[in-house]
């Protein structure tokens, strides 16, 4: 991958009614990269996309293009093209029309306009489909004009609100697919917002996990899952087991009322913590070998493993296995060092978890 | 099922011949015949000398309609892109001197514009003027706009709701500019209202004879005006009137039929 870093957003407020929208975000984003901003909904992931889309006008900070500051040009000055949440297509005209959109107003020459757009619709698999009526296509074929209609231009970034939305889960799983392609044959930076988890994970290289218009943590698909910051990562990504502890020294964590080894250290003595054990990463043994034990709740079948819920000195724990185990019955449970991942309590988290249990008894 | 839904039907027949097709047939009637009722051509032959009481009527309807388009079309994109709830409160304020009689703003449009009006004598305050305003082709078709905006403003306003932001901003993702928004997107896409709007401001005025007594002093005899005095003034000749209601409704349809402006389905959005 390229190191050029193509978009760089720093220090960006946007505010809706006073409402902080975006909290001072700063974001790098380079050459060829496949980035997903990843969040609930209300966390200001689109807000992002229409900052850099030229869509907003941040109340502070600045954008950066290829190292020039575009934070004031207005959208048609700006060398990035959007695929819109809703396609956003062009009623009064024909595939081809809306695809040749862009270049018609570059004033390109009738044989060229014809040639781009062919090969466009090529690449997104609409060939022969341009004097279709856009109203006449599946949710999946305008996707793919509005994407072509996007590309088409050659941009060297391409911006994508949650596109694949409004598509049923087998063509979205398709679309996933054939964007990654569609990104490495065009080698340009795509930069894709979703609150898919799976999809963040699938398609992207980077993955940058927002809440609350901050930016919770950037990094590779395998690092987000396996090294989470935060417990709103941890519990976001996947499903997750978060518990409060404390490290007596290094290399040692307790929690649920014993001591286990692990592989983080760099704390303070006794500092307190939090701890996330992925549910897989759990293993079921014989009552007398476990590490700590507890009393299997329910048992559901998920198709790849079982699910239980085990109760264990006043935790519900999540566990998946491949076998299964009887409600009522005592387990024993065993976590290896490097699958507990040890994560600093901030402010920020524990405001987090608080808001969760909240929820939580709301809805009890 | 389908007798049934005749005879659901029936009274709007009912009401539609008694109201519509037989006045129609009426005024054809007496277009053709003279006034012991034999059939005659001469009431249409006699319509060449009033050529530029036609002429006149056109050209002050086309103006007035020319203008409510250029007036109205950012005031109802601009009403077409406020918030909900803001946009009920916007509306209102456009319909609101509908809810006034029609003879009342026009006379206060009169008083205004007078030799000694509000607008002379404010001018005068700093030492321009007097203009004479009123009894001018201007007047008129300031009285026509005034009157008429409304209706130009409200099926542009229900077309452009139709037109969803993200498709604006599509165009400008792909390089539109402000020109290339409206000439592309806009226009293409509020056609239908645009057609619908020009129907309903040019058929009243280029028929209005209110309108031009009162701003016109007189001056300005228009289509209306002649068909009145044929019915209801010195003149009355309604053979003759019936000659120039029928030409008229048919130049009127030949206009309509070239802008393409029977748009009904946007007249439901705004009735």
């Amino acid at each position: 991958m390229d190191q050029n870093i193509i978009v760089r957003l720093q220090d960006i407020v946007v505010d809706f009614d006073e409402e902080a929208v975006l909290d001072g975000l700063s974001l790098e984003i380079h050459d060829e990269e496949f980035v997903t901003l990843l969040g609930p909904s209300g966390c200001g992931k689109t807000t992002t996309l229409r900052v850099i889309g030229g869509f907003l006008l941040p109340k502070q900070g600045n954008v950066f293009f290829d190292g020039v500051d575009i934070t004031r040009l207005p959208p048609y000055k700006r060398k990035v093209n959007t695929v819109f949440q809703k396609y956003a297509l062009f009623p009064h005209l024909n595939v081809f029309e809306n695809v040749a959109f862009g270049l018609r107003l570059k004033k390109l020459g009738e044989r060229e306009v014809t040639e781009r757009v062919e090969e466009m619709l090529a690449l997104v698999g609409l060939r022969g489909f341009g004097l279709r009526d856009t109203a006449t296509l599946s949710g999946g074929q305008q996707q793919r004009v509005a994407i072509a209609r996007a590309l088409v231009n050659r941009p060297k970034v391409l911006l994508l609100d949650e596109p694949l939305g409004a598509l049923d889960l087998k063509l979205r799983k398709e679309m996933q697919i054939e964007l990654k392609r569609i990104q490495q044959s065009l080698e340009i930076t795509f930069i894709y917002v979703t609150h898919d988890q799976e999809e963040a994970l699938t398609m992207s290289d980077t993955v940058v996990v927002m809440n609350h218009g901050r930016i919770q943590q950037i990094g590779s698909p395998q690092d987000i899952y396996n090294e989470p910051n935060n417990a709103f990562v941890a519990d976001f990504i996947g499903e997750s087991n978060i518990l409060d502890g404390m490290m007596p020294k290094d290399f040692v964590v307790e929690f649920a009322g014993h001591a286990f080894a692990c592989v983080d250290g760099g704390f303070a003595q006794n500092e307190l913590v939090q701890v996330v054990v992925r549910p897989e990463d759990i293993q079921v043994v014989p009552a007398a070998a476990g590490q700590i034990t507890g009393v299997v709740r329910t048992t559901v079948f998920k198709g790849v493993h079982y699910e239980m819920l085990v109760e264990q000195a006043g935790n519900e724990w999540i566990i998946q296995s491949t076998v299964a185990s009887a409600p009522g019955e005592l387990i024993g449970m065993r976590m290896e060092p490097d699958m507990i991942h040890i994560m600093h309590r901030s402010e920020e988290a524990l405001a987090y978890m608080e808001e969760e249990e909240g929820a939580d008894a709301d809805e009890a | 099922m389908r007798t049934r839904r005749k005879g659901i039907a029936a009274p709007y027949l009912i009401w539609m011949v008694v109201f519509t097709v037989l006045p129609l047939l009426l005024v054809i009637y007496f277009a053709f015949t003279d006034k012991q009722g034999h059939p005659t051509m001469a009431n249409l032959y006699s319509l060449g000398s009033y050529t530029n009481v036609f002429v006149l009527s056109l050209v002050l309807a086309v103006v007035a309609t020319v203008l409510c388009l250029v007036i109205a079309y950012p005031i109802s994109f601009m009403l077409s892109r406020l918030r909900a709830g803001r946009q009920g409160i916007a509306l209102m304020l456009v319909m609101l001197p509908m809810w006034m009689n029609f003879l009342l703003r026009t006379y206060a449009w009169m008083s205004l514009l007078e030799r000694n009006g509000l607008i002379n004598r404010f001018l005068g305050l700093f030492g321009i003027g007097p203009f004479e305003m009123i009894n001018t082709a201007g007047a008129v078709v300031l009285g026509m706009v005034y009157n008429y905006l409304p209706y130009m403003i409200l099926p542009l306003y229900t077309a452009m709701l139709k037109i969803d932001s993200s498709i604006i901003e599509a165009a400008e993702d792909l390089g539109a500019g402000t020109w290339h928004k409206l000439w592309k997107i806009l226009l293409p896409l509020s056609k239908p209202g645009i057609q619908t709007g020009i129907t309903m401001v040019f058929v009243p005025a280029v028929s209005t004879f209110i309108i031009s007594k009162m701003l016109g002093g007189g001056n300005f005899w228009l289509l209306g005006d002649l068909i009145e005095s044929q019915f209801l003034g010195n003149a009355y000749n309604y053979n003759l009137g019936s000659a120039i209601s029928l030409v008229l409704m048919v130049v009127v349809l030949l206009i309509m039929g070239f802008t393409g402006g029977f748009g009904q389905e946007d007249i439901e959005g705004v009735i």
